[in-house]
């Protein structure tokens, strides 16, 4: 059970930090932010999925069902598919923010606004 | 085996992108193959849809694991329908890019991208699990990253970061609610969670999750007050980007939004309210800003947002007439939308901006050219017997059954700003008369061009106001499969029976 708060308290300072990260105005601490944020919610799919230690999803030779509570396979491969995803998508993030510094020529997310004027 | 057809659309816009990917060098077969590829799948998507409409719902179990501990495929009418519309834009906006897409962009993969998109489009509509949606959506938003980026002007890629920073962000309030789902459920499958999620007891978490999912979809679909990145990314990229951007990327959202809230939570009224609120203000506010601009690709933005508020309306109206009136709303605009952003493009050809202070006398030069794009403007607008009329008919006539008159309001608002906008841009754009602008270094006007990159432009244009023209006068048949859907989506023991076979 202390196992359980400790993750929960974990998933809130995540995703409290990523959000505000998220809202400064610097585009490496936006991508940050985005990061934790993807942390966050994969810890939080793992705490869902119910945490039971040391019972693996076996069942043994002798029976044909499970005899005992076991531990949900299906949220760590839910979590690998979510890992590798916001990997690609944070790879991209990044090089998309070097090549808009170049471009634009500031990090600063308030004077990126020339899309937002009236032309 | 004939179930096997629901994936047939997904697995040929894979091999095509594939195929396209080996021939990386020649550009000229890469067009070969993104056009013929394209009629293709087109042809696959009327092969699914006619089965679908003579047998019923189809689904298919991956890997034979049996629903819900697989992943489901599912094509019922609604999916069928969607996948139809996917395959025509699919095909105008395959011709249209070999039309104008710069040489330079097509040497990056612009093709094998566009068709890894219709993938993910493709199979955000056909599948049954909700975290297998969530894989979908990935997809289209790194395709779409693609799209938006490639070529990286100044303005592309500022619009690009507000893209990709709001869309990763839904796709994280997104995860976010599959989990919470997950925890309540123990299960992904869309068909199995809708029985699952009516027998819980604790309402309020079954609300936040709602609440959850209305978020995650809202900022993908663009309704108020989730939308602000629209209209500051989706003019920047080439209009063939914005065409399959505008026609079918917020319609996977808000395609989304319907399928969850008719088949997983159904019944709340307080979500219901909610919906009707935001479909509202999001009527108003879209035509509030389209009203303001000048640049006529992002007048075209605003006017998307405004639209998304019909069919969020007919979501949140929850009658089978209204959600009928949701889904033929949903038909037009993905045509109309497509269409509208190609129609821009060609503007831009002719003259070499977007901007109407500077546009005019199109219709002294291009007569023919003129009528042929009066038909999506028209179509937008819903001169009856054009396209737009009917779905707004029936959106209304449910309004006054519920006696909401704030809804007729924002309803009569909305396409009130959109004939003005677009009656004022004609004048701008086609009537007055045309100011003498300095002709372009390097810029391959529309006069100039060859024959047959013309017919590339006009071609799809052409193919596109003419579906328009038949989805307004053939009215009766576009009305007789939206209450098809309608019934299928409100009476949801169908899916649920079609997918888990009880």
């Amino acid at each position: 059970m202390i196992m359980e708060f400790l993750i929960a308290i974990l998933i809130g300072l995540l995703y409290a930090s990523g959000l505000y990260m998220m809202l400064r105005r610097s585009l490496v601490k936006l991508i940050i932010g985005l990061i934790l944020l993807g942390n966050g919610a994969n810890l939080l799919i793992f705490l869902l999925g119910r945490i039971t230690k040391g019972k693996p999803p076996i069942i043994p030779e002798e029976s044909k069902v499970f005899l005992d509570a076991y531990a949900d396979p299906v949220p760590q491969a839910l979590i690998l598919t979510a890992i590798v995803i916001s990997f690609g998508l944070q790879s991209f993030a990044i090089v998309l923010i070097k090549r808009a510094y170049k471009v634009v020529k500031t990090d600063d997310i308030d004077k990126m606004n020339s899309t937002d004027e009236f032309s | 085996m004939i179930q096997h057809i629901v994936l047939y659309p997904i697995i040929i816009q894979l091999l095509l992108a594939i195929l396209m990917l080996f021939s990386w060098r020649s550009i000229s077969v890469q067009k070969v193959i993104s056009v013929t590829g394209s009629i293709f799948s087109l042809l696959i998507a009327v092969w699914l849809f006619t089965t679908v409409w003579n047998n019923g719902t189809l689904t298919v179990q991956s890997g034979n694991w049996e629903a819900p501990f697989g992943i489901t495929f599912v094509a019922d009418t609604f999916a069928a329908t969607l996948v139809l519309l996917t395959g025509i834009s699919g095909l105008a906006v395959s011709v249209f890019s070999v039309g104008t897409i710069l040489k330079a962009r097509l040497k990056f993969g612009f093709l094998p991208v566009l068709h890894f998109l219709l993938l993910g489009i493709n199979g955000a509509f056909l599948t049954g699990d909700i975290f297998n949606l969530f894989v979908w959506f990935e997809i289209i938003i790194i395709s779409s990253f693609v799209l938006i980026t490639l070529g990286g002007e100044k303005k592309q890629l500022e619009g690009a970061v507000k893209y990709f920073t709001l869309n990763i962000f839904a796709s994280v309030i997104f995860l976010t609610a599959v989990a919470v789902l997950y925890g309540l459920t123990g299960s992904l499958n869309m068909a199995d969670l809708s029985l699952k999620i009516a027998a819980i007891e604790n309402r309020g978490l079954v609300e936040i999750t709602a609440i959850l999912f209305l978020v995650g979809f809202g900022i993908k679909a663009a309704i108020f007050p989730l939308y602000f990145w629209l209209p500051a990314s989706y003019h920047t990229p080439p209009p063939a980007v914005s065409a399959v951007f505008g026609g079918l990327l917020t319609k996977v959202g808000v395609y989304a939004l319907i399928r969850v809230f008719t088949l997983i939570f159904v019944g709340d009224v307080f979500l219901e309210n909610i919906i009707l609120v935001i479909a509202g203000l999001t009527l108003f506010t879209g035509a509030i800003g389209a009203l303001v601009q000048n640049n006529i690709a992002k007048m075209f933005s605003y006017l998307i947002i405004c639209h998304i508020g019909y069919m969020i309306l007919g979501l949140g109206l929850y009658t089978e007439a209204a959600i009928a009136g949701a889904i033929f709303y949903l038909i037009h605009d993905i045509i109309v939308k497509t269409n509208l952003f190609m129609v821009s493009g060609l503007i831009y050809r002719i003259k070499g901006t977007f901007s109407m202070r500077d546009l005019g006398g199109i219709y002294a030069k291009y007569p023919l050219l003129s009528l042929l794009m009066i038909i999506p403007f028209f179509s937008l607008v819903g001169i009856p017997p054009l396209s737009g009329f009917w779905p707004k008919l029936a959106l209304i006539s449910e309004s006054f059954k519920i006696e909401n008159y704030w809804l007729i309001a924002a309803v009569l608002f909305g396409t009130f700003i959109t004939m003005f906008v677009i009656a004022r841009m004609w004048a701008d754009v086609f009537w007055k008369e045309g100011v003498k602008l300095p002709r372009l270094q390097n810029f391959r006007y529309f006069d100039i061009l060859k024959i047959e990159k013309k017919i590339q432009i006009v071609a799809p244009i052409v193919f596109l106001a003419l579906i328009s023209l038949y989805i307004g006068f053939g009215a009766e048949n576009i009305q007789q499969l939206s209450l098809r859907v309608g019934n299928e989506l409100m009476n949801n023991q169908f899916y649920i029976e079609a997918v888990l076979g009880k």
